[in-house]
């Protein structure tokens, strides 16, 4: 079985015939050959494949493609704006809120929804949001700095 | 993950046909546990019957003196609903405590209370509050809901619809969470109700369970110290690599305890 899946990935509309099986992080990176999001654990626990489903973040390792039928994704390739980056982004670089790199675009995606429901969080609010998005080399914080920079930058 | 059907119907009705006529189908709510069941491949159903598509699964309503939250309704929603944090501020807590904000994005209460998992959070609210679970075929009482590990009294191809909890005088929730997966190790809701006091333990048995002992000892007195010296069973906990039942019976009291001063506020 196959079955045709459509939805709004940064604004483009797609559509690709996908097995029901096939995860949202596999139809971005395989179908579509958008590799800015990651895959980590693959087990919904470190949060390098967070993308927004109609605005909120989403472990997309644990939604299939077929239910973000209709909907806007949002990954971190969505993110920069006429070769700017996003204020989140921005502060990430500032504040060298990587190491390797790998959960940086999963970190930057659960952060903006963060700063969207909460536009002036604590840095205890932070640490806590976070719980879902795991960085192996620690680099928290600086992640941490970031993210209230970020956040500061976008309430603007 | 092994190959599947996938339906997404738009009806109650639809959702148990298509169910009636697959192989081996299965609901699908939040997948926030059946996804990563089936990508290790610890179940292979022919069909999955996508719930999301069903409007009237969805939602949250307040009104005489009760909170009917549907079965698809996202732990997020609850967790940031300003009606429930006004009438059962604990199920709010309970709701925002639950997993990570990208699975509370995603998971919903049908879906936590169908599968039943022994570390899961709902369980305490639904039988601490003596919530009534609605289906698509009947109503069920919390008293009568929680079976046994990742058993309930749902029948094959029965769908909860909603979820009724009445308004307590006041209630706390208080869990131990797993160091490192942050599940429950124990949990306990309590609440002071117009039928009495009512404690239900989740994540330390095989699924949640009231303490009588500790309902009639607060119906008393509602109060932390009430609890002293109150015992539970090692015999009734789990035990596992993440703790012994011995371990989790002393937390039980630990809890239970702090879920009274919860309450209190």
């Amino acid at each position: 079985m196959t079955i045709s899946v459509t939805m709004t990935v940064n604004g483009q509309s797609v559509t690709r015939d996908v097995e029901p099986r096939t995860l949202l992080v596999q139809f971005l990176r395989e179908n579509l050959g958008m590799t800015g999001t990651h895959v980590g654990c693959d087990t919904s626990q470190c949060g390098a494949c967070v993308v927004h489903v109609n605005g909120t973040s989403v472990k997309s390792c644990t939604i299939l493609a077929a239910q973000a039928q209709g909907a806007k994704v949002t990954t971190v390739e969505g993110l920069a704006q006429d070769g700017k980056l996003h204020p989140m982004q921005e502060a990430f670089r500032e504040n060298h809120a990587l190491q390797c790199g790998f959960c940086t675009p999963g970190m930057i995606m659960s952060a903006i929804d963060l700063v969207q429901r909460n536009p002036n969080p604590s840095e205890e609010t932070v640490r806590h949001e976070l719980e879902g998005n795991l960085c192996r080399c620690t680099g928290y914080h600086n992640i941490v700095k970031a993210v209230m920079a970020g956040a500061q930058a976008m309430r603007g | 993950m092994y190959a599947f059907n996938y339906h997404r119907p738009a009806s109650l009705a639809d959702a148990a046909k298509l169910l009636g006529s697959a192989t081996d189908g299965k609901f699908l709510a939040g997948g926030q546990t059946l996804l990563p069941t089936l990508k290790q491949r610890l179940a292979s159903p022919s069909d999955l019957v996508d719930l999301n598509g069903i409007a009237e699964l969805n939602g949250i309503t307040v009104s005489g003196g009760s909170v009917t939250i549907g079965a698809t309704t996202r732990h997020a929603a609850v967790a940031a609903s300003a009606e429930v944090k006004k009438a059962i501020p604990a199920l709010a807590a309970l709701a925002g405590g639950i997993g990570d904000p990208q699975v509370r994005n995603m998971g919903t209460i049908g879906g936590s209370l169908a599968n039943n998992d022994p570390a899961a959070d709902y369980p305490g609210a639904v039988l601490g509050l003596g919530a009534t679970i609605h289906t698509s075929k009947r109503k069920i009482a919390a008293d009568d809901f929680f079976t046994g590990m990742f058993e309930t009294a749902l029948e094959e191809g029965e769908i909860i619809t909603k979820v009724e909890f009445p308004i307590p005088k006041r209630a706390g929730y208080v869990k131990f969470p797993n160091p490192a997966s942050r599940y429950v190790m124990v949990g306990a809701f309590v609440a002071e109700t117009a039928n009495g006091v009512r404690v239900a333990i989740n994540g330390a048995g095989p699924c949640a369970f009231r303490h009588k002992e500790m309902e009639a000892a607060l119906a008393k007195s509602f109060s932390a110290d009430a609890l002293k010296g109150i015992k539970t069973d090692p015999g009734s906990m789990n035990n596992d690599i993440h703790a012994s039942s011995e371990y989790r019976a002393h937390l039980v009291g630990v809890i239970a305890k702090r879920a009274v001063q919860a309450a209190l506020g």
